[in-house]
């Protein structure tokens, strides 16, 4: 009797401790990866003497790190600056290793994400609101509508990688739009494409029915009553769900890495030949930036600033990015309650 | 015969539009209510029969009846809210305002809206501001010039009673107000768009007694100029503020007579026993 108390408590015990563990684990993943990237990628972004930011850093396409030994002393120049030292030092012949990317900045990065977002975006709200309000507003429940509905499920569930593909065989391939702006945009907004129409479906349900019919029975035709009484309440709420899709249309590499992303691009966006090039042109990312520093050149004790760097700035964005969500969110929720 | 003077539709025909009245006054005509041998399903079933009745304008109707017995579906037939509902329809007979049969595919139901308001159960003011919830009805019908919105906004908060209480804060939103008071605000808005008949549902299920008293006293007062159909559960308010009541029962209309005949000598044993209280 007294022993089978003591093993059932014992295994209460265990199970409580379990369930605990496993709760808290998500705490030290989360605790390791931000203090990890913060830590190395801090040493990259901030200096020690003001403005105490890494405008450089910021501001500077990457550049080819040189590393050289020069009377005794280890040398570490950037592109630029090697090529001054030789000319400042005519006549001495070093043995340089260089290290791609490895010196400069990650602005190009920061730009391209940024294009890459904007458009994206642009293309999946437009669509998304658009199927949103028919779905919502004008669809009746049939055949097709369900039709519709498992098909935006299962878009939602598609791998990434398959969008990059898909991307690549219709946009680059069939379309001859190469690796271009306008390929990434189009990839990566039929990725958020889904997540944004359910979640304008949701905001646009959650305004009370009560307004539509005391819209309508005041004499307003069915698109007046959606446009002045319907979609400014529910506005709010889509835009503050979109937000959330910023972050993943900023965070993916896979969908732009066939697209839409170089490796290394010269040229800053805007300095193109004519107006139509614009959309034409691949353009360097920071997740893919990421990822070519962290696998796709030799590693060394060099390599550590820039993909620690780089990380630390895109998470520093896509937290940002989050937060202003948060804080739209809580913003409307109190201007419109009912 | 029948005046067509006062029709605003020049389709409607006189051979399309069969009525008995004799030659009534053009003034009268306006917001009159026919609706006959009306069937109405929702999918397959079936939640009106037969209805057969004559709604007289510049009065107020009462519906009553238990509920379910189809006294809101019918109210809602009037100014076609029904259309929103997937599988709702009527499936015999027709409803006519001043003569035009409202079902008709050429009658523009936004039209048709305009000119039969209603109050909602549920008191729903959007969450803008309550000069622009009184003027929202005006905006959507054009009305650009400002003063044009101001006068209307004025007079329709005075007929609905209201303007006293929110005349200095009139950009303030309405939700702010009470529950009386936004029901108000919504009478007021219907009112607005200057309708010839106002339906109001259940519209002071959700008061309290002195805001009950307020609207049955508006309701009374707006009769001078608007066809006001009403449905209540509350026997007392029907006997108030009605002239007419109709006393539906499983989705027929059992009885209509005058409210006080209704009251006092009522013709079908239904009807009283449902008076009473002995059932409902």
């Amino acid at each position: 009797m007294m022993k089978a108390k003591t093993r059932r408590r014992f295994l209460e015990q265990t199970l409580f401790w379990l369930f605990r563990i496993a709760t808290y684990l998500v705490l030290a993943a989360a605790t390791y990866i931000f203090l990890d990237i913060g830590i190395k990628g801090g040493r990259t972004v901030f200096t020690s003497k003001p403005p105490f930011v890494n405008l450089e850093f910021l501001s500077q396409p990457p550049q080819t790190l040189y590393v050289f030994d020069f009377e005794g002393k280890k040398m570490t120049l950037g592109d630029r600056e090697f090529r001054q030292w030789k000319v400042q030092h005519p006549g001495v012949e070093v043995e340089a290793s260089s290290v791609a990317y490895s010196a400069g900045g990650i602005w190009p990065c920061i730009v391209g994400t940024a294009l890459l977002v904007i458009g994206s975006m642009v293309l999946a709200l437009g669509i998304g609101i658009s199927s949103a309000i028919y779905l919502s507003e004008y669809s009746r429940n049939g055949p097709l509508i369900r039709l519709v509905r498992i098909a935006i499920l299962n878009l939602a569930g598609v791998p990434s990688i398959v969008f990059g593909l898909f991307g690549f065989g219709l946009f680059v391939i069939f379309f001859g739009w190469n690796v271009s702006l306008i390929a990434g945009w189009f990839t990566l907004g039929l990725m958020v494409l889904p997540a944004i129409i359910t979640a304008s479906e949701e905001s646009l349900r959650a305004v009370p029915q009560g307004l539509r019919e005391g819209s309508l029975a005041l004499g307003a035709s069915k698109w007046q009553t959606i446009r002045k009484n319907v979609l400014p309440y529910a506005l709010p709420g889509i835009l503050t769900s979109s937000i959330l899709g910023i972050a993943r249309v900023a965070g993916e590499t896979a969908p732009i890495m066939f697209t839409a992303a170089y490796a290394m691009k010269d040229e800053m966006p805007w300095q193109v030949a004519k107006f139509t090039d614009f959309f034409f042109q691949g353009v360097m990312a920071l997740p893919y930036h990421i990822y070519v520093v962290s696998s796709k050149i030799p590693q060394n004790e060099y390599t550590q600033r820039v993909q620690y760097g780089a990380a630390f700035v895109f998470l520093f964005l896509v937290m940002l990015i989050a937060l202003t969500s948060i804080v739209l969110r809580e913003r409307s929720r109190s201007r419109l309650s009912w | 015969m029948v005046n067509l003077l006062e029709m605003p539709e020049p389709t409607s025909t006189k051979t399309a539009s069969p009525t008995t009245t004799p030659a009534p006054e053009p003034e009268i005509e306006r917001g009159l209510i026919e609706i006959e041998q009306l069937d109405f399903v929702y999918g397959n079933h079936q939640v009106l029969h037969d209805v057969n009745l004559k709604i007289q304008p510049r009065a107020v109707t009462a519906f009553i009846g238990p509920s379910g017995c189809g006294k809101t579906t019918l109210l809602r037939c009037l100014n076609r809210m029904n259309d929103l509902i997937d599988g709702a329809r009527i499936s015999r007979g027709s409803i006519r305002i001043e003569g035009v049969d409202i079902n008709e595919p050429s009658v523009d139901v936004v039209d048709l809206r305009r000119r039969v308001g209603m109050v909602f159960q549920k008191s729903n003011p959007f969450p803008k501001s309550i000069y622009d919830n009184v003027a929202y009805g005006l905006r959507i019908a054009g009305v650009t010039k400002r003063t044009l919105i101001d006068e209307a906004v004025e007079k329709s908060l005075r007929s609905a009673a209201l303007w006293d209480e929110v005349k200095d804060r009139l950009h303030v939103s309405g939700y702010g107000l009470s529950g009386g008071q936004q029901q108000r605000l919504c009478i007021a808005r219907a009112l607005a768009v200057e309708p010839e008949i106002v339906l109001m549902d259940e519209p002071c299920s959700a008061l309290d007694p002195i805001a009950t008293a307020k609207v049955e006293e508006l309701i009374r007062q707006l009769k001078a100029q608007y066809t006001i159909v009403i449905v209540t559960h509350n026997m007392q308010q029907a006997g108030r503020c009605s002239d007419r009541t109709a006393f539906f029962y499983l989705g027929r209309l059992i009885e209509v007579d005058d409210t006080t005949r209704i009251f006092s000598n009522p013709g079908q044993r239904q009807t009283e026993e449902y008076i009473t209280g002995r059932f409902g």
